[in-house]
């Protein structure tokens, strides 16, 4: 090189023998000082956090709408109503002969007369003499879940021999609930999008203030012969590793939320009310599964953050003239 | 290499502060770019950057017109071209390694490839025992020969230098137009903004670009 024969080598003479000269690593030419880190981390740990709650609260509603479908589903109900002139014995050993010989039947069990009565214990109190008053038979038909079931046939086969029975698949039921679902699921879904869109205008509004602060420091790059590219990308890493510690956190505090309520339902499940509730919510705790999930939400998060940046800060710089 | 036809330049509505500006750069060149303070002479290094458009007329650098390049091109010429800031524009995050370094780094060279060539010219301007030191705590002077060590490390085709011997003792502004007159000998084309005669004296061959009134005179 030139400067290494010249003579303007002895001129400047003041040489040291630095042989561990060289960059530091991984030091960023957008200076992590300039950008309002600290808020925008806050800003996407929140995010996150609410994010997070949305899909696992979705998780579990759905979990829960699943078992009581697969439960309700599993079972049918026969009601053999007593009707003058009829032996009610004789019509429930009917419709249970009439539901054993269909096909896709697993089991069929007949509540007796005592335990029909024992069933309107909660409503009408103990010490009764029910004994004259017309309590219907119920007759529990369990499915085979490996064979399907011709409910239609099913119906015709006990109607044929009992004609004063009802059959209940639950279908109202099971109608209601995939409403109740669907429904969650997609509000959950609304939720969620809004947070993330939410979190992008966040992130852009810090994107522009870091590039207002760093004004001079974009125009020296591309002096020097840096590309578009090169400077979004600067931006992006940064922007990444503040996504990555907001998404962090808010995961982080997420899963720390979900492991304490599945903690509290599994200690109040020995109450009565605990198990009513657990029947009705399920058991507060989510899977591995879900766990996972909120995990990928976090990282999302933080890619997202990232690329958000990039992709502003690339737009800017290429309408720039 | 570099070629101005017509230039005018104004700002939004006002009036133009160059008007009909047309040279020629040859490569293997020197000269001194010249004018009172406000002529214009940063202003003009700008357009020759590509960094601002002129209002009309035609710029071409490296044989390519300027009006029909993309981004991605100028970035591309503007790695043949060193500049020398007036002020500078050292990073201040960053040490005096990583500030000459910077051009390398925007290319996305491996800094094993470079280091040895960064610690060489640093020590070669003399700032060999300031490699680790962050430019607010250099002085002027070595601020300046920072920003130059900076311009010449990519070996550039055309080396721009707006008022480089500003914030420097005589002796020392000496000594960086020699460094300069070293450079123009192995090949570079060297254009030094300046208003300092007697630093123009010392090279009395050089041409001189004379900016006043927004107007351009030649003097070979």
């Amino acid at each position: 090189m030139i400067y290494a024969q010249s003579d303007e080598r002895r001129d400047f003479g003041r040489f040291a023998d630095d042989a561990s000269a060289g960059m530091r690593k991984d030091v960023p030419l957008v200076p992590a000082a300039s950008i309002a880190g600290r808020a925008l981390v806050t800003v996407v740990a929140i995010m996150t956090f609410l994010a997070a709650l949305t899909a696992g609260a979705a998780m579990l509603i759905a979990h829960s709408a699943d078992d009581w479908r697969g439960q309700v589903a599993r079972e049918m109900t026969i009601q053999v109503r007593p009707e003058t002139g009829r032996d009610l014995d004789a019509d429930v050993t009917a419709a249970v002969a009439a539901a054993r010989a269909a096909p896709g039947i697993a089991d069929v069990y007949a509540y007796s007369k005592a335990q029909s009565e024992a069933l309107l214990t909660p409503w009408l109190g103990t010490g009764l003499d029910l004994s004259e008053l017309p309590v219907p038979r119920l007759i529990v038909v369990k499915l085979d879940p490996k064979t399907s079931l011709d409910v239609a046939a099913l119906r015709k086969a006990v109607l044929d021999k009992v004609p004063n029975a009802t059959i209940d698949d639950h279908r109202l039921w099971l109608e209601r609930l995939a409403v109740m679902a669907g429904t969650v699921v997609v509000i959950a879904f609304v939720v969620f999008a809004l947070v993330m869109l939410a979190m992008v205008l966040a992130v852009g509004f810090a994107t522009r203030g870091a590039m207002a602060g760093n004004r001079e420091i974009i125009d020296v790059l591309h002096l020097v012969g840096a590309a578009d590219g090169y400077i979004s990308r600067q931006f992006q890493r940064h922007f990444f590793r503040l996504g990555l510690r907001g998404g962090l956190i808010g995961g982080g505090a997420a899963i720390l939320v979900f492991l304490l309520s599945s903690s509290i339902s599994a200690l109040m499940r020995a109450t009565a009310g605990g198990e009513q509730i657990e029947a009705m919510f399920g058991s507060f705790s989510l899977s591995a599964n879900g766990y996972g999930v909120i995990a990928l939400i976090a990282a999302a998060v933080a890619v997202t953050t990232g690329l958000v940046s990039r992709i502003i800060v690339f737009r800017h710089l290429r309408g720039l003239t | 290499m570099v070629r101005f036809e017509n230039v005018g330049l104004r700002y939004g509505m006002g009036n133009e502060i160059l008007k009909d500006i047309s040279f020629e750069i040859e490569p293997h060149s020197f000269q001194f770019l010249t004018g009172p303070s406000g002529a214009g002479k940063t202003t003009l290094m700008r357009l020759i950057l590509l960094s601002l458009k002129p209002t009309r007329g035609l710029i071409s650098l490296f044989n390519r017109d300027a009006a029909e390049l993309s981004k991605d091109q100028i970035t591309d010429l503007r790695r043949r071209v060193g500049v020398v800031f007036q002020d500078f524009r050292l990073l201040d995050h960053l040490t005096t390694y990583e500030n000459v370094a910077l051009p390398l780094r925007v290319q996305g060279r491996d800094e094993s490839a470079y280091r040895a060539e960064v610690v060489e010219l640093l020590r070669w301007v003399g700032l060999g025992d300031h490699m680790h030191v962050l430019p607010p705590v250099l002085s002027g002077g070595e601020k300046q020969r920072a920003a130059i060590a900076r311009a010449l490390i990519v070996r550039p085709e055309l080396l721009l230098a707006d008022e480089p011997t500003g914030n420097v003792d005589p002796t020392l502004a000496r000594r960086l137009l020699r460094l300069f007159a070293e450079l123009h000998k192995s090949g570079t084309a060297v254009v030094i903004a300046t208003h300092d005669l007697a630093l123009m004296d010392q090279f009395e061959t050089a041409r001189r670009l004379v900016l006043g009134d927004g107007r351009l005179h030649i003097y070979e």
